[in-house]
């Protein structure tokens, strides 16, 4: 497709890494249900397995139909490749993993979907592996937490489900001053609202679970590599990278940044990570999430008309205490939101009504459009109530921190048409209204 | 990896994982603007597998090897030369893309005897570049390097690619001339590239000293060197052929098979 400028964000979504099949002619992407893949010879199964050559293998460490989506996210991401996971769960290990083992030090965001926090939390300490978690928008706090054995940056470009917005160029300038680089979960405003590599971010990953899928039918994950933190270079002044730098006796001593110089991450995530932890997505998940792609910016854009509705009714009720959302100037990340994410900030956040859990639970109990579930990012309007749900296994410190009170509600708009959204709601408010009388 | 000191400056080479074996054949890999060594991981892996010496380097000024850029092609023609002196050799292959096709060219007339086999990748003769691109990499160097990276690649969908499945080669191009060019905080390599390769007219005085055998790998889709642009040096050639490929300017990593085999197939003459 030679042309003349960068191809456009749809024209991606659409076409970036797929061409008709050159045997069957099929338009759409073919789900390549096939766990191994012929060899052409001796030679070449030699060189496959040797890195010599480009190829696929077995399904765990890559496949025709994943790698078309790893391409197609890579390029709306403005990225060189990604690895797509079982789940965005194992994106984010699968990333932390590669770049550390017992011993490394993370500092995060306190601001965190409750399975991060509690990989972070719990599970990552009892391998060795340490986390420092600050307030996104504590500045001074990301800097003061770098320890000598840090090795990675973390947050999310939204935290869920309170929207404190990431300030990627700062933090990531802390981080790059910290010789280490920034990871960011971009799963709640996809690539369509935000790009995190255009800001200084250097690793991505995506719950594709959520905005990227779409329609609340699969779980999948990627993590994408921006190619521009040069490892080498970090490992030469502080020797923090030697899963990349140094020589893998697990690969044939390969020293993964001499055979790329930008896309040591990849190399090592897929031959190890992949190869060892096996956290791989089915081809089929890969393709619902190509299905979903394909209408991102379509989807997105209603998610965002749809969500400005919600919140100017939700900001002007008289039975809500708090909107929280960056669309609102009490919100706390609202000039960034309008700096960084000028398309919106999202289609997931929370709100706090007046009155008792009890009449919270009323609220919830008679939502009819909104679906009660714990998921977000579907094409379908979703309600949770937080504290007792995704984030229960935090304290109430943590809780706070992470702008979340006993009382808030999480919203995640869908798509429908929004005067239905909002007559829900009124029934609801109303409903929980009468629960306190 | 094997580090040569070149004109006495460190200079990396990529060796495709294999250490030096003397009793075998080498082939030197010279990249163009703004690429490095590994541009050419899904050749140069195979070969050093495959019963050569692989010494693929970065030019002097360019990410891992120390040094001036080279700002014409005839001084980086004697780098090549020197660094076959730190390395030992009398005889090697030498194969290069785009600018590193003229330096490879260059290096095989002024030593004639000592080049087994010349490949020229993605070449053209004059090398003519736009003024446009020229004034670009001097005053907006990321803007130029997104016109490069747009004019080098021809397709949105390319099979396996290096470094494998799931690159995303439009984003990996960007990324590494993006590197290359703030490996270098004296000299602008973009700029100083397109000047050497806009400037050089020994290209057909060249080809008639060569003696060794010419391969010419040409990419189909190729807008930055299209196959029409090689045909003076073609005719030139005592001993031209001419594989034409289904990629781009930057073939190595869109099709890497097909160079692969063209390579391979002629390095076995």
């Amino acid at each position: 497709m030679p042309g003349y400028s960068d191809p456009g964000f749809d024209t991606l979504a659409l076409h970036a890494g797929a061409a008709p099949d050159p045997t069957t002619g099929a338009r759409a992407v073919p789900i390549h249900l096939s766990t191994s893949f012929v060899f052409e010879s001796s030679d070449h199964a030699a060189a496959l397995f040797n890195l010599e050559r480009a190829g696929h293998v077995y399904s765990r460490i890559s496949n025709p139909t994943n790698a078309v989506l790893e391409q197609r996210i890579s390029a709306l991401e403005g990225g060189i490749g990604a690895i797509t996971t079982a789940s965005g769960q194992a994106a984010l290990h699968l990333a932390v993993a590669t770049l550390m083992g017992a011993g490394g030090h993370i500092v995060a965001s306190t601001a965190l979907y409750g399975g991060s926090q509690n990989l972070l939390h719990y599970t990552l300490r009892r391998f060795g592996i340490d986390t420092t978690f600050v307030k996104p928008d504590d500045i001074d706090g990301w800097r003061a937490a770098v320890r000598p054995n840090t090795r990675l940056f973390f947050g999310e470009t939204v935290g869920n489900p309170g929207l404190d917005v990431l300030d990627i160029a700062t933090v990531s300038a802390i981080a790059h001053e910290a010789g280490v680089p920034l990871l960011v979960d971009s799963t709640l405003t996809t690539p369509w609202l935000l790009q995190p590599f255009a800001h200084g971010a250097d690793l991505v990953y995506h719950s594709a679970t959520k905005f990227l899928s779409g329609h609340g039918t699969v779980v999948a994950g990627l993590v994408v590599d921006a190619g521009s933190f040069d490892w080498a270079a970090a490992h030469a002044r502080s020797g923090k990278f030697g899963e990349l730098a140094a020589p893998y006796e697990g690969f044939h001593n390969m020293v993964f940044t001499d055979e790329s110089t930008v896309g040591a991450f990849l190399l090592r995530a897929r031959r190890e990570g992949l190869r060892d932890f096996g956290a791989a997505l089915s081809p089929h998940s890969a393709w619902l999430v190509l299905q979903g792609i394909e209408t991102l910016s379509l989807r997105m854009a209603r998610h965002m008309s749809n969500t400005q509705r919600v919140v100017e009714f939700l900001a002007g009720h008289a039975f809500v205490s708090r909107v929280g959302h960056p669309l609102l100037e009490s919100h706390p990340s609202h000039a960034l939101a309008q700096r960084l994410l000028p398309r919106g900030a999202g289609s997931v956040f929370s709100f706090d009504i007046r009155g008792s859990r009890a009449q919270g639970k009323a609220f919830v109990d008679a939502l009819q459009v909104f679906s009660h579930l714990a998921n977000v990012g579907d094409c379908r309007s979703l309600v949770i109530h937080p504290a007792s749900t995704t984030h229960f296994r935090m304290s109430d410190d943590a809780l706070a921190a992470g702008g979340i009170s006993q009382g808030t509600i999480r919203l995640s708009i869908g798509l429908e048409e929004p005067d239905d959204l909002i007559d829900d709601l009124k029934r609801a408010l109303r409903a929980a209204d009468k629960a306190g009388a | 990896m094997m580090q040569f000191q070149v004109h006495g400056n460190p200079t990396f080479c990529y060796t495709g994982g294999k250490a030096f074996n003397a009793a075998q054949p080498t082939a030197i890999f010279i990249h163009g603007a703004l690429n490095d060594h590994s541009v050419w991981i899904l050749q140069t892996r195979y070969l050093a597998h495959h019963g050569w010496n692989v010494l693929a380097l970065d030019l002097p000024g360019h990410c891992k090897s120390a040094g001036t850029a080279p700002a014409t092609v005839e001084e980086a023609a004697d780098v090549i030369l020197a660094l076959m002196d730190a390395a030992g050799l009398a005889r090697a292959a030498l194969i290069g893309h785009s600018f590193g096709s003229l330096i490879a060219l260059e290096a095989a007339a002024r030593a004639p005897a000592r080049v087994s086999h010349l490949v020229l990748a993605g070449t053209a003769f004059p090398m003519k570049v736009s003024v446009a691109l020229l004034e670009g990499s001097l005053t907006d160097a990321h803007k130029a390097i997104d016109m490069v990276n747009i004019f080098s690649h021809s397709m949105l969908a390319p099979p396996p690619s290096a470094l494998g499945p799931g690159t995303w080669l439009y984003g990996g191009s960007r990324a590494l001339m993006r590197r290359v060019q703030a490996s270098n905080s004296t000299t602008n390599l973009f700029h100083a590239a397109f000047k050497a390769c806009d400037s050089y007219a020994g290209g057909l005085e060249a080809m008639a000293a060569v003696t060794a055998p010419v391969l010419f790998v040409l990419g189909r889709q190729d807008q930055m060197t299209p196959p029409k642009a090689a045909q003076a040096l073609v005719a030139k050639a005592a001993s031209a052929q001419v594989v034409v490929v289904d990629a781009g300017h930057q073939m190595m990593t869109e099709a890497p098979d097909a160079v692969l085999a063209a390579i391979r197939d002629f390095l076995a003459r």
